[in-house]
């Protein structure tokens, strides 16, 4: 018998802590698999964020270290100008790239720096119970916006794969869904390309996943998922919206 | 013996880490420390290294963060307001046990305070400054030429014990220029090993760079890890001068620039009678208490001078443990306390009087504790 869906060898054998219906499993299994198959596992190292993915490197069999809050970017910056024939990614949710860490964000892009970042977008803060994110959508409930996000109130959705595409420092920025099986090809498609560009040398890489927070949204996986589909899509639209030419 | 060169301190502390093997600078501009950075930026591609100006202190600590735990001898320099900024950055380098060294050329605060010199930073630089139990090795060097001698001592001393290391000086020891004579250094052919850094797992275990550790009994063995680490940090690492330990019985106590100034009121006393002499910590943290059980015996008091409103005094005092008097006499915002308004306080002292604030200060601010 042959088998067809194996772990990638750069996962680890541990239970993960994600809640069950989480996207993080996939995206973890995405990027991990595109380690595999560019054979870069002994010479990749991975930069945890602060918030669900934090144990990230529990889950990761490559080096790994662990950033401040929103930091990452400059993290990555410091070990990819000691090893710059490294591959380094960082793995950052929306509250640590968008809220805490944006300058830390714009700027690794400005200075073009040679790294690959993994946002995951869920439009909340999942590790810390549920609060509004510079994500959350306008009328989406969380635990600080009890109400609904209210643009009067709490001001409207941050579009990071827009802005730091305005950046000229970025070479390829992405925004991908995690909600069905062909989104999740299309996602993987793309984090190959944003590790490929750094093989290359072509600098700062961001690929956005729409992800799901079924705990905190107060849904189930299966409504969590037409949720990304409804209401996301429509505010964080899908694609490329940078691609350096080559240089 | 190479001649010695005239040198601004600032710069001459940026030679002195690229010739102890440092290769990497992360930093962001403030005053009055921007002759490291600007040097870095200049001198560190000539030998293969890398500067790089971050979007803030928060980056900048952070990027040290990342290069130091990928193995790189990493440095940064700011002053007083950028070192706050870059306490998170410290307190999560001394829980991930990464070696670095930070130099804050400080001036006075609070706030954006001056820019002046000052040695108000003393408490946040040896008593943490950021959360948790941790502690920084700290140096104050009171000339150009022990700032570099310590510069190269400190990233030995970093490596050593996996330890962030603190160069604290002040406007006056970056903007002084003095004759400077660069020695020690290493090539960087001969930097410790470091298996435990992020250079990717080829052949190897995944290594891992972190602070977290959730289960209460695990981050409670780390602490008290770190704290044998401190310990041994103490009994190893601490340097002092005392002078005229021979004959002195009353001892100004005085670190960095400060120090400088008691030498020479030391001096003018010694010569009208009054048997002074100086205890002069170099290690801020560990502190010296040793110098203080020296003279133990026959110490009748100390006047601690400082460009604060009493900080290294509190150590003084821990360290006297009560038995001789502890005085203070201080300026702040950038001022220096003159020899004579020095010497006023310690006549007081020695004699017994009652400060008159105005004595010293020639009808300026300051004072005394």
């Amino acid at each position: 018998m042959k088998p067809v869906y194996l772990r990638p060898k750069s996962l680890t054998h541990t239970v993960t802590h994600y809640c069950p219906g989480c996207t993080h499993g996939i995206s973890h299994r995405l990027v991990a698999e595109v380690i595999d198959e560019l054979g870069i596992q002994g010479k990749t190292i991975g930069v945890a964020s602060v918030g669900c993915s934090v144990f990230a490197y529990n889950y990761f069999d490559t080096d790994f270290q662990q950033a401040a809050h929103g930091r990452a970017p400059a993290v990555a910056t410091g070990i990819k100008r000691v090893h710059p024939d490294k591959i380094v990614f960082t793995y950052q949710g929306d509250g640590d790239l968008a809220s805490i860490g944006a300058a830390e964000i714009v700027h690794a892009a400005a200075r073009r720096e040679n790294i690959t970042v993994i946002f995951i977008n869920n439009a909340i803060y999942g590790m810390t119970g549920g609060q509004m994110a510079p994500t959350t959508l306008e009328g989406q409930v969380t635990t600080t916006s009890p109400f609904g996000r209210e643009h009067g109130v709490q001001g409207y959705p941050l579009r990071m794969s827009e802005l730091l595409a305005a950046v000229d420092g970025a070479y390829y920025i992405a925004r991908c869904s995690l909600h069905n099986p062909v989104q999740v090809a299309r996602a993987k498609k793309s984090i190959k390309q944003a590790f490929q560009n750094q093989m290359e040398g072509r600098g700062f890489s961001m690929v956005e996943l729409l992800s799901t927070c079924p705990t905190n949204w107060r849904m189930t996986p299966q409504k969590a998922l037409e949720w990304v589909e409804k209401h996301m899509i429509p505010v964080y639209p899908l694609g490329e919206f940078k691609r350096g030419e080559g240089e | 013996m190479s001649q010695p060169i005239l040198m601004k301190g600032n710069e001459a502390i940026a030679e002195a880490a690229i010739r102890a093997g440092c290769r990497f600078f992360f930093g962001y501009p403030i005053t009055p420390q921007n002759e490291i950075p600007e040097y870095m930026s200049k001198k560190l591609p000539e030998v293969g290294g890398v500067f790089v100006q971050a979007e803030s202190e928060v980056a900048s600590i952070n990027m040290v963060y990342g290069a130091a735990g990928a193995g790189a001898r990493v440095m940064t320099s700011s002053s007083s307001p950028g070192i706050s900024l870059m306490m998170e950055g410290l307190s999560y380098i001394a829980g991930a046990e990464l070696p670095c060294v930070i130099v804050n050329i400080s001036r006075g605060g609070p706030g954006l305070g001056g820019i002046q010199p000052s040695q108000a930073d003393y408490f946040q630089a040896t008593k943490g400054g950021g959360h948790g139990d941790y502690k920084v090795i700290v140096y104050g060097p009171c000339s150009v030429q022990e700032a570099c001698d310590l510069m190269v001592k400190a990233f030995d001393v970093a490596d050593k014990y996996r330890n962030p290391v603190m160069i604290l000086g002040d406007g006056m020891i970056g903007q002084m220029m003095e004759p400077v004579v660069f020695r020690g250094g290493q090539g960087e052919g001969s930097l410790p090993e470091k298996p435990w850094a992020t250079t990717g797992n080829e052949g190897r275990k995944s290594n891992l760079i972190t602070s977290i550790h959730l289960d209460p009994e695990v981050l409670d063995a780390h602490n008290w890890k770190l704290c044998q680490k401190y310990k041994a940090i103490e009994e190893n690492e601490v340097m002092y001068e005392v002078y005229r330990e021979d004959d002195a019985e009353w001892f100004l106590v005085a670190y960095g620039t400060v120090a400088r100034i008691c030498i020479s009121v030391m001096d003018k006393m010694r010569k009208e009678g009054f048997k002074v002499g100086l205890i002069r910590p170099i290690t801020l943290w560990p502190f010296p208490k040793a110098a203080f059980e020296q003279v133990a015996d026959r110490a009748k008091g100390f006047l601690c001078v400082e460009m604060s409103t009493g900080q290294m005094v509190e150590d003084v005092k821990l360290a006297v443990e009560g038995r001789a008097p502890v005085y203070f006499y201080g300026r702040t915002g950038g001022a220096v306390p003159l020899p004579r308004a020095i010497e006023k306080r310690m006549r007081d002292v020695i004699e017994g009087r009652e400060p008159v604030v105005t004595d010293y200060l020639e009808g300026r601010g300051g004072g005394v504790k």
